[in-house]
């Protein structure tokens, strides 16, 4: 069935509209004719054309001219041209302003068969692949990372600043801070998204294993290599290499990797062929990799190289106000998951998740509250069902003096409220000027 | 309602080389059908430019020359037929209209340098009667590639086709309101 293409004949010859629209009819397209550029263009605000026969030479706007404003009405009408006279010149000139095609009149039958089935085709390949793209993009968004803090915000804003350019990126940050799902939405957002991102990590490999992970083998390399195998470089071609761990990749790799970041080319394990590839490198480290610079376990030259944009994730200790958030955020989806109508945490449980140091950071905030979810009853998680190490309380500040005590529960309740002195002076119902006292005297200072 | 079918017929075959497929038409439209040698002036659908005939011209002749009445009329000529956007057709017809034309003229096996096949040539010929006629009846063009509404734009295309209407096509023409 056709019924959902439409055509539009622009001709100034009747015979020529009449019968193209005859002829498509039969096939039971919707079909529109128009014998001049005013009447066409009019036909084009009435409604979308999917494509349109458009002859070269009308009088007053021509065909070519027309086009132009055909495409910035519905840019993505397929436009074939149609002539009486044949010409390479016009021809050429009418592809390149854009035209799916040019025929000659007569045409040959079989032929306009074909052209509009191609351009039909042409069409739902054009509409599948924007579709896709528009999925790929929902997926990969940014806000699949949780957090409303300053400083998550200032991470949001530094993701949206370097994803747009081809920059080496380290990611800093503590185990379980989420560098992985920062790596993804910096490639999600850059214009290799629809190419692979391919990660690795580093530090779960020994040295020869990796070196034949990254490059790829040739057959019979080594013992066990039976078939020649795609490294993760030539895999990430076109798109994203993300290292993980990359501060536990031994010397000799270390060597080999800077070789392929500067050049981008290298040969793969037992081979000679030289391999050419185009990816962008995002690494991520929990390690002090200055001190293992100096140590001299990690080469200056990759650090260098490596350490071109640097985004530290702050720990979750100092992001409390992320923790409702996240907490919330792993209810429902683990109750969606897990079929649980569980959907909030009981204040005194939440209380608890807040003081928490979390040195798991989010991989123990999420395992806690799956756990939670696992073991508690609807409607909320209660403070029992946190898991029996997290209730011992061995990650709450530790009692001190009384100056202690105030000096961290200030710097609690700031952080819980991305350092708005009012908020904060409220809740600890002081003024904001014994606040401001308080924070002085302490030595406090808001988190860049 | 459509009460028959009759066909003008203005090429060289015969009215009894055309029994057989008047049967085949009867059987697919369920309408008597009536063969008749016509006198036909197709020189006025003659393009002196084109050495060609111009189908719509010569239905709009059929029309005029059929007189008023229910039933449908084609024309079975046998010279080069075109419509002015395309370089050749084998017929055309009105779509939910009265009348319709069908060549014989590239139908033939000779037209492609090959020898002449009497029983091809009248397969052909029904075919495409029976498709033309088709769309007077408001049948659309069929993806199925045996169905005799399939559209087709070369001789090879034709011999693939049935002489019949495919099952939904025959749906499709039971459920249409009758021109």
């Amino acid at each position: 069935m056709n019924n959902d293409v439409s055509i539009l004949v622009v001709d100034d010859e009747k015979v020529v509209r009449d019968s193209l629209t005859k002829w498509f009819r039969e096939d039971e397209f919707i079909v529109g004719s128009a014998e001049n550029a005013a009447e066409a263009l009019k036909q084009l605000q009435a409604r979308r054309w999917d494509i349109i026969l458009l002859d070269i030479k009308m009088p007053g706007m021509d065909g070519m001219e027309l086009q132009k404003r055909i495409k910035e009405i519905d840019c993505t009408s397929t436009i074939i041209f149609i002539t009486a006279h044949a010409s390479v010149d016009t021809a050429v000139q009418a592809l390149k302003a854009g035209a799916f095609d040019y025929i000659a009149k007569p045409i040959d039958p079989d032929y306009l068969s074909h052209l509009i089935q191609n351009a039909i085709k042409q069409r739902k390949l054009a509409g599948e692949n924007l579709r896709l793209k528009e999925q790929i993009s929902e997926i990969s968004k940014v806000d699949e990372i949780i957090g409303e803090s300053t400083q998550m915000k200032k991470v949001f804003e530094l993701i949206e600043t370097v994803a747009k350019t081809d920059t080496t990126v380290m990611i800093r940050g503590e185990s379980g801070t989420g560098k992985e799902l920062i790596a993804r939405a910096i490639h999600g957002n850059s214009e290799r998204r629809y190419f692979p991102i391919v990660a690795i990590n580093c530090g779960a490999l020994p040295e020869g294993i990796l070196e034949s992970e990254l490059f790829g083998h040739e057959r019979g390399a080594f013992t066990g290599a039976q078939y020649r195998r795609k490294g993760k470089l030539e895999l990430a071609d076109g798109g994203t290499l993300f290292l993980d761990e990359v501060g536990n990749i031994g010397v000799k790799t270390q060597m080999d990797l800077l070789r392929v970041i500067e050049t981008k080319q290298f040969s793969r394990v037992g081979g000679n062929e030289l391999i050419k590839v185009d990816f962008r490198t995002i690494c991520a480290t929990n390690r002090d990799l200055e001190k293992a610079v100096q140590d001299g376990t990690f080469r200056e030259d990759l650090y260098y190289r490596l350490n071109v944009f640097t985004i530290v994730i702050p720990p979750l200790r100092e992001r409390k106000a992320d923790i409702p958030l996240l907490a919330n955020y792993f209810v429902k989806k683990y109750a969606q998951s897990m079929g649980k109508p569980i959907t909030t945490v009981s204040s005194d449980a939440m209380d608890l998740m807040i003081r928490y140091n979390w040195p798991g950071n989010i991989r123990e905030l999420e395992n806690a509250v799956e756990r939670a979810m696992v073991v508690g009853k609807p409607p909320c998680i209660k403070i029992q069902d946190l898991p029996i190490q997290f209730t011992d309380r061995e990650n709450l500040p530790a009692l001190g003096s009384l100056a202690a005590m105030e000096k961290n529960h200030i710097i609690e309740v700031l952080a819980m409220n991305n350092w708005n002195i009012s908020r904060s002076a409220e809740i600890l119902q002081i003024d904001r000027v014994t606040l401001y006292n308080k924070i002085e005297r302490y030595g406090l200072k808001k988190p860049q | 309602m459509t009460t028959s079918i009759q066909i003008i017929n203005t090429s060289s075959h015969s009215v009894l080389d055309l029994e057989h497929t008047c049967n085949t038409i009867e059987k697919v439209f369920h309408v008597p059908v009536d063969v008749v040698r016509g006198n036909l002036n197709i020189d006025r659908a003659f393009d002196a430019s084109r050495r060609q005939y111009n189908s719509t011209a010569l239905i709009s002749h059929i029309l005029a020359s059929s007189g008023s009445g229910d039933g449908k009329v084609l024309g079975l000529v046998d010279v080069d037929l075109f419509i002015p956007i395309l370089t050749f057709i084998f017929g055309e017809a009105q779509f939910s209209g009265t009348a319709a034309v069908v060549s014989s003229y590239r139908l033939t096996n000779q037209f492609y340098g090959l020898e002449a096949d009497s029983i091809l040539l009248r397969e052909r010929i029904a075919k495409e009667i029976i498709h033309e006629l088709g769309h007077t009846f408001g049948l659309y063009h069929c993806r199925h590639f045996d169905c005799v509404m399939k559209s087709s734009t070369y001789v090879e295309e034709i011999d693939l086709k049935n002489v019949d209407l495919c099952p939904s096509c025959s749906e499709k023409l039971l459920a249409l309101p009758t021109p």
